[in-house]
């Protein structure tokens, strides 16, 4: 009984680590893979940097864009729809939340029902509503930088995960301006501050914990995103790529993959989450924790 | 002039807008709150509300690459139901449906379910530190970048000398040397998505199972009940809505999730091996190859995902009261 008694922790453990070992693998794997020349398993056959080398020369031909010129794109698509997550979830959460008005309690089962949406079945016609844009003249394509929100542009694809992600947001927000008290707000109200003014400068403050997590969430999703930007863009290495989908087109269709080089680029890909993620796990469990919905 | 104090008290915040005298007052107070939704009502408008409606009419189409620009999609004339007539006599419609079913059925009660479960059992009863870093550990694979994670996973699967599993447990005798990917591709397509989809039973649960009352849990012990015992008769019981809660929402993503399969097997190895309903409704509509990609027979592999959808929908609005068990689990509810 005792030794039993002793054991069991160890069981505990073991069952946790078995499974989570293969995470831990792969990411191993990722690691060694990017510095080797070829490996065997998880032993490296010779050191090197050189698959690293896409850092300071483009790979496919000095014609190709520069890996920072993808990156940028990626970080222009996360950052931009993060923004446009937070603003547009806070403003619909703080409506739903403090606002009487007709058609309140249909909206926010509305909300709910999209976010439990299976929103890639909407692909094909979305397709056709970006194509739409693209035939408006400047919105369509002709802005510096992003493109424009059309077909093909990054500001399309940014639009089109704003639009995914905004279910969740508008949720997670109203959330967060329920547990302010409303006293706060009246007496900003009696004191003659319009309701705007109420909530930039009262609301916002408070729910700082609200929109840091779910703008740790929002840019993490447009970082990884993949099935989006694969969709509405073509050419897949081409100047309007994400790293996601860049990184897919090294697994290349005509040449033999170099697998080094690619565990190269999927780490560069990687790192930066890992750090965003270790500084704000905190803040992430708590946009799932106590029940709140999250993810898939 | 005397100024009539108002007992401020009791009085809804809002009623002022309402007994306001000036007209233009008053009409600015009831549009505000639709002002404050509007950009996301023309997000909604746009990308839900719009595509829902097209993807129905698409559906009874014959849309494709080759008549695009010259048929009249939107018109009553050219809508037929020869779509679904078409899905339901494809010669590989019972092999997609029974591989979405297993797909389904087995990802769920190994990882989103049961996993997901263990997991949270084990890291709430273990050292707090420990558990957390588990739990964090878990939420990995949902945070790396899809193709980055697919990669890691083709890596492990590697033939002989390459593969990390099969250089490892090879001389174990577990493991021929061959690409596992192409031996047993669905035992990887559940892993993949079970590694992914447990993490969000695992949070839930956890954070259920802590905010169970440790008295119970302490009456349980002082009553003499094992641990396995106290798991069973009383843990499992208080967290029966969290349960139920994840398993619908579970079912609904993992049969409209396809990315993870397109870009591990695409349906292969072998014809319609792995191909699911999801990835058989992209494959038709978006990413075939050039010249044969017909849009409105896509839709309508698509709609039956969406009818799909909305049901379950209005399931968990209904049966699970939603809007409450969002806000926290429902522990007292029993």
């Amino acid at each position: 009984m005792t030794v039993r008694r002793k054991l069991r922790p160890i069981f505990a453990y073991l069952f946790l680590i078995v499974p989570s070992a293969l995470i831990l693998l792969g990411f191993l794997w990722l690691l060694v893979t990017s510095f080797s020349t070829k490996t065997e398993g998880l032993r490296s056959l010779g050191w090197t940097l050189r698959n690293w080398s896409f850092l300071w020369k483009p790979p496919f031909g000095p014609m190709s864009p520069s890996i920072w010129l993808i990156t940028l794109n990626t970080f222009l698509v996360a950052a931009g729809m993060t923004v446009l997550v937070v603003l547009i979830s806070s403003m619909s959460g703080y409506a739903l939340s403090r606002m009487k008005f007709a058609g309140r309690k249909g909206f926010l089962s509305a909300t709910l029902i999209l976010h439990a949406f299976p929103s890639v079945t909407l692909l094909i016609p979305i397709y056709f509503v970006l194509r739409w844009i693209s035939g408006i003249p400047i919105v369509g394509g002709g802005i510096p930088l992003i493109g424009g929100f059309g077909f093909n542009t990054l500001g399309g694809v940014a639009l089109v995960m704003v639009a995914f992600q905004l279910p969740f947001g508008v949720w997670i927000m109203k959330g967060f301006f329920d547990e302010i008290s409303w006293d706060m707000e009246r007496s900003a109200l009696i004191d003659g501050a319009s309701r705007f003014r109420v909530w930039r400068q009262i609301i916002i403050p408070n729910i700082k914990p609200g929109i840091a997590a779910l703008s740790i969430f929002s840019f993490l999703a447009g970082w990884n995103a993949y099935l989006i930007p694969f969709t509405f863009t073509i050419r897949r290495s081409g100047k309007i790529s994400v790293l996601s989908v860049y990184l897919q087109s090294f697994m290349g269709e005509t040449t033999i993959t170099n697998w080094n080089a690619v565990a190269a680029v999927g780490l560069f890909q990687l790192i930066p989450v890992v750090i965003f993620f270790l500084f704000s796990q905190k803040a992430l469990l708590n946009i799932y924790g106590g029940g709140k919905k999250g993810g898939v | 002039m005397k100024k009539v104090s108002k007992p401020e008290r009791g009085i809804h915040p809002l009623s002022g807008l309402f007994r306001e005298r000036n007209l233009f007052l008053r009409v600015r107070g009831i549009l505000l709150p639709y002002g404050f939704l509007a950009p996301s009502l023309i997000i909604v408008l746009l990308f839900f509300f719009i595509p829902l409606v097209m993807v129905f009419i698409l559906s009874f189409t014959n849309l494709d690459m080759t008549n695009f620009g010259i048929l009249e999609w939107w018109r009553p004339a050219n809508w037929n139901l020869n779509n679904y007539v078409k899905i339901f006599t494809n010669r590989f419609f019972p092999k997609i449906l029974g591989n979405t079913a297993m797909y389904t059925a087995l990802t769920l009660a190994f990882f989103n379910m049961g996993m997901a479960l263990v997991i949270a059992l084990i890291t709430t009863h273990i050292n707090r530190r420990a558990g957390f870093a588990f739990r964090a550990l878990w939420l990995l694979p949902r945070l790396t970048p899809v193709v980055v994670y697919i990669m890691m996973w083709k890596a492990l699967a590697g033939p002989a000398p390459m593969g990390v599993i099969n250089s490892i447990f090879g001389p174990l005798g577990i493991g021929s040397g061959e690409y596992l990917l192409n031996m047993s591709p669905w035992v990887f397509i559940i892993l993949v998505n079970g590694f992914i989809g447990a993490s969000f039973g695992i949070i839930i649960f956890s954070a259920a199972i802590e905010a169970i009352p440790k008295d119970y849990l302490i009456a349980s012990k002082v009553d003499g009940a094992t641990t396995w015992q106290t798991i069973r008769y009383v843990t499992i019981p208080m967290i029966k809505w969290p349960l139920l809660f994840v398993t619908t929402y579970q079912t609904l993503s993992l049969l409209t999730s396809f990315e993870y399969i397109m870009l591990l097997t695409d349906g292969g190895p072998g014809l319609y091996q792995t191909e699911v309903w999801a990835l058989t409704a992209y494959h038709r509509a978006l990413s075939s190859y050039f010249g044969n990609i017909q849009w409105g027979y896509g839709s309508a592999w698509a709609v039956i995902l969406v009818i799909i959808g909305i049901v379950m929908a209005i399931v968990y609005l209904r049966v699970f009261k939603f809007g409450e068990l969002v806000e926290e689990p429902k522990i007292d509810r029993l």
